[in-house]
């Protein structure tokens, strides 16, 4: 397999991880489930620095994401699929 | 695995600096034998009088107080190999806060990587306190109080002990012990989201297969299990020590958070390294940091902060801080002896007495800060390099750490020690 462009944890989860550097806007990206390396495709709609997440489906303002098959916050604004993940558009639950 | 060439990666071009690159000139250096798999078995390490293996061979000056630092410092600079560890506290602590700081200071003088210790305190009462304290190991040890002597008479009588002290320990020899007498620490850094995928699960991996072979293995931050508190709890080897550690964890969210929070804590859980690096919650960031302790061990015990294992071999919980430097503080002091830190965005960390492991996945960091990295583990986001993979050959740099080699750490002169303060002092 060539190398991924993005890794998610858990097939519950709603974001993955981009491993590569310099990830630009329209990039057709290789996907990873780590937990049974499993693959997928999704397209990047906007330049994504390695280490932060994309958006694996339209994610609605208030609802929850999903990573490590886990609940790591909400989304404070409506997220497109491909879309940045990050401070700008999720909080935590808890402070 | 026999003989591996062990120093490619300083071949490497370096990140620009103010438009300029810095490169390593060409240099070679001998092939490094690496320790094979079948001798992963044993490593060489310092038996001390309580039977306690050590890693490495220091002669300590500890003060007991932010006031003794000076005399210390001038100590180690009289006598070559020994090594002052200054500090900021120890004067008007009071309560549990005082606690911490006694078994801090004796833990620290305890473990084994410490071959003998001078003490030197403002005033002799609390100074024979971590005498005392420290003796129990049977290791030398000896206590200096400045008061009705002044600094000058006081170095130059530490001064004669210390030279006897590091001829004495200069003449201890390694030897061969089992795995099963190593204690490894864990604690991550400058966390990212490369963490959680990757450097954090080779540590987890290797307590995995490591403390079913009769090592003794501790992870902690309190603050930083938050989102992941419900699935640590389920990681008690019982109930009752679960529900011990939930209401641990719990108090530490009363007590301390919300005693004390002007707004909320996003901006320091995750640290801003940490939301550069893509961690976006402390529930994100916490699952991450409970890979660490991998897929089926249990931690048999909470420890207090600086707290030693009483229990036997086994995973245990230590309640510290998330912050690198305090957190590894109490970790050494805990009598723990190779050290291994996950980084994702570049923490630099180091202690100085517990050699301390960098581990990163984090393809850039590797590349733009290499001269802090013991282990890459970059190959696992690019699927090159299995998480069992990944754990074997920290297994192998634990074993070569504990054999003597010098981590990044080490060689670049981090000797972070950072009491942990619980309060203001009176």
């Amino acid at each position: 397999m060539s190398s991924p462009h993005c890794l998610a944890h858990d097939h519950k989860d709603t974001v993955a991880v981009v491993v590569v550097e310099r990830l630009k806007a329209g990039t057709e990206m290789l996907g990873v489930v780590t937990h049974d390396n499993s693959d997928f495709r999704i397209r990047a709609q906007q330049d994504i620095p390695i280490g932060h997440k994309v958006a694996l489906k339209d994610i609605k303002a208030g609802e929850t994401i999903w990573k490590y098959g886990q609940d790591i916050g909400k989304a404070t604004a409506p997220i497109k699929k491909g879309e940045h993940v990050h401070v700008h558009n999720v909080k935590t639950k808890r402070w | 695995m026999s003989i591996v060439a062990d120093f490619t990666r300083v071949h490497r071009k370096l990140a620009p600096v103010k438009g300029r690159k810095i490169e390593a000139p060409p240099f070679k250096t001998p092939v490094a034998r690496r320790p094979s798999t079948s001798k992963l078995d044993w490593f060489m390490g310092y038996r001390r009088e309580n039977d306690r293996v050590g890693v490495r061979n220091h002669v300590l000056l500890l003060p007991l107080d932010d006031l003794s630092n000076a005399a210390c410092e001038a100590v180690a600079n009289n006598i070559k190999g020994t090594l002052a560890i200054p500090h900021a506290y120890g004067r008007l602590q009071f309560g549990e806060d005082l606690d911490v700081h006694f078994r801090t200071l004796i833990g620290t003088g305890s473990n084994p990587n410490v071959a003998a210790v001078i003490v030197i305190g403002i005033e002799e009462g609390w100074t024979k306190r971590v005498v005392d304290g420290i003796a129990v190991t049977g290791k030398p040890v000896v206590g200096f109080g400045i008061e009705t002597h002044g600094d000058i008479s006081t170095i130059a009588r530490a001064s004669y002990v210390a030279k006897e002290y590091v001829q004495w320990a200069s003449e201890l020899t390694r030897e061969k012990c089992p795995l099963s007498d190593l204690w490894v620490s864990t604690k991550c850094g400058e966390s990212d989201t490369t963490t959680g995928l990757s450097s954090c699960p080779t540590v987890g991996n290797m307590y995995d297969k490591l403390i079913p072979r009769g090592i003794h293995g501790v992870f902690g931050e309190t603050s930083e299990i938050t989102g992941a508190e419900h699935l640590c709890q389920a990681r008690a080897a019982t109930k009752e020590v679960g529900n011990r550690w939930y209401e641990m964890w719990k108090a530490y969210q009363d007590e301390v958070i919300e005693a004390h929070k002007t707004d909320d804590l996003s901006d320091s859980q995750p640290t801003k390294g940490n939301i550069a690096g893509g961690l976006t919650t402390i529930e994100e960031k916490a699952l991450g940091n409970l890979e660490k302790i991998g897929r089926e061990c249990k931690f048999i015990e909470i420890l207090e902060p600086a707290g030693t294992p009483s229990k036997g071999p086994g995973l245990y919980y230590m309640d510290t801080s998330s912050a690198a430097a305090e957190c590894v503080t109490l970790m050494a002091a805990g009598g723990f002896v190779v050290h291994t830190f996950p980084t994702g965005q570049g923490n630099v960390i180091g202690n100085p007495i517990l050699p301390v492991i960098k581990i990163s996945g984090n393809p850039k960091t590797v590349r733009t800060m290499p001269e802090h990295i013991d282990l890459d583990v970059s190959g696992i986001l690019k699927r090159t390099l299995t998480i069992p993979e990944a754990g074997d050959e920290l297994i192998s740099m634990i074993v070569r750490t504990a054999n003597g080699r010098l981590t990044a750490a080490e060689a670049l002169g981090h000797r972070e020690f950072s009491m942990t303060k619980l309060y203001r002092s009176a």
